[in-house]
């Protein structure tokens, strides 16, 4: 079976994160009222696994192993057939 | 008493500083070779080498993280063999792009042994950017780490630094707790300090990433493995410093040199 599997890695709370305040900085320099952002990952891994279950199984391994650093990252993902 | 000391230096895609690391290691005394991470693999003859270091460099484009993919590779193909050798107490440098390996590979901070998920992470610069150019460190270790054993401790070192993602940072719920215990454990290498040796305080540009505490290098508990931002290999002569025509020609070295004495010695004395 085939899984579409929308990961998204993102900065866990009091980490700072330049990225997302140069882009906040800048779009209220456009004039946005903008009060924060945020910049998050997000990986989409097409996977074969035998089972939902399994495929869940899967994506947090790979999750914890490399797409992000418990350090400073939180993770979430939601999985669908195809 | 140790004749040949061989140095195994790890490359893989990406990496960039591998011949100066050797030509520096050469320099100073030891056999260095350069061993794509493949070869070692198929060889198996990591144990042949008295020490292993992974070299600066920009490894698979510092994808997902900097350093993430090759430490997760070089364990999975060559962990069994790497921690055996960690455990035998074989020094591991990392430099650079090494460091964010063997932080990535949970040999460091390495408070008890290897950790199976990172237990700190090198973030992304603040401020946000690459950075290259000239820092002062201070040497804080009270003689754990054998990779700065010539160095006196208080000396202040001139290095070079080129990464966008250095900022040594613990998890923010017991970062503190996690420093008392690189401190109760001598594990605090290098700080980044100003050029007047005053405390970094962690203002740019002095620290020139952010990173906590002004950290710069540290080591494992048991002084082991050893990871470092700035590019010891970088000043390792005279000449590759930016005001070498002003400098004293009588000492044809840089400040980089000490790193790999310190190393060279303690493997020839074992």
């Amino acid at each position: 079976m085939m899984y579409r599997v929308r990961i998204e890695v993102s900065l866990k709370q009091g980490h700072s994160d330049p990225e997302g305040e140069t882009a906040a900085k800048s779009l209220q320099e456009l004039g946005y009222p903008v009060k924060a952002t945020h910049v998050s990952k997000v990986y989409t891994v097409y996977l074969s696994a035998d089972s939902g279950s399994e495929a869940r199984r899967l994506t947090d391994e790979m999750c914890r192993r490399l797409l992000a650093n418990p350090t400073k990252d939180n993770y979430s993902f939601n999985i669908e057939e195809g | 008493m140790q004749e040949d000391v061989r140095i195994c230096i790890l490359r893989v895609g990406g990496t960039n500083c591998d011949a100066e690391t050797k030509r520096a290691f050469d320099d100073a005394g030891a056999k260095a070779e350069i061993v794509h991470l493949n070869e070692a693999v198929e060889k198996g003859n990591l144990s042949d080498y008295n020490a292993i270091v992974i070299p600066g460099g920009f490894s698979y484009g510092d994808h997902v993280r900097a350093g993430a993919i090759w430490a997760k590779e070089v364990m999975a193909k060559l962990g069994s063999e790497l921690l055996k050798l960690a455990e035998e107490g074989r020094p591991v440098l990392g430099i650079c792009n090494g460091f964010q390996v063997l932080v990535e590979a949970g040999l460091l901070p390495g408070f008890k042994g290897v950790s199976k998920y990172p237990e700190a992470a090198l973030a992304t610069n603040v401020p946000i950017g690459y950075y290259c150019g000239w820092v002062h460190v201070r040497h804080v270790n009270s003689g754990r780490c054998i990779f700065t054993q010539k160095i006196p401790k208080g000396k202040m070192l001139r290095m070079p630094v080129a990464h966008a993602e250095g900022r040594f940072i613990f998890s923010k719920e017991n970062e503190e707790a996690l420093l008392e215990q690189l401190r109760d454990n001598d594990q605090l290498v290098f700080v980044f300090c100003s050029e007047n040796g005053g405390p970094a305080g962690g203002k740019y540009p002095a620290n020139p990433n952010g990173s906590f505490y002004d950290i710069a290098g540290l080591c494992n508990a048991e002084g082991t493995i050893f990871g470092l931002m700035p590019h010891p290999e970088r000043a390792y002569y005279r000449w590759q410093q930016p005001d070498w025509t002003q400098t004293d020609a009588a000492s044809p070295y840089g400040d980089g040199r000490l790193v790999f004495e310190s190393m060279v010695e303690y493997l020839k004395a074992k």
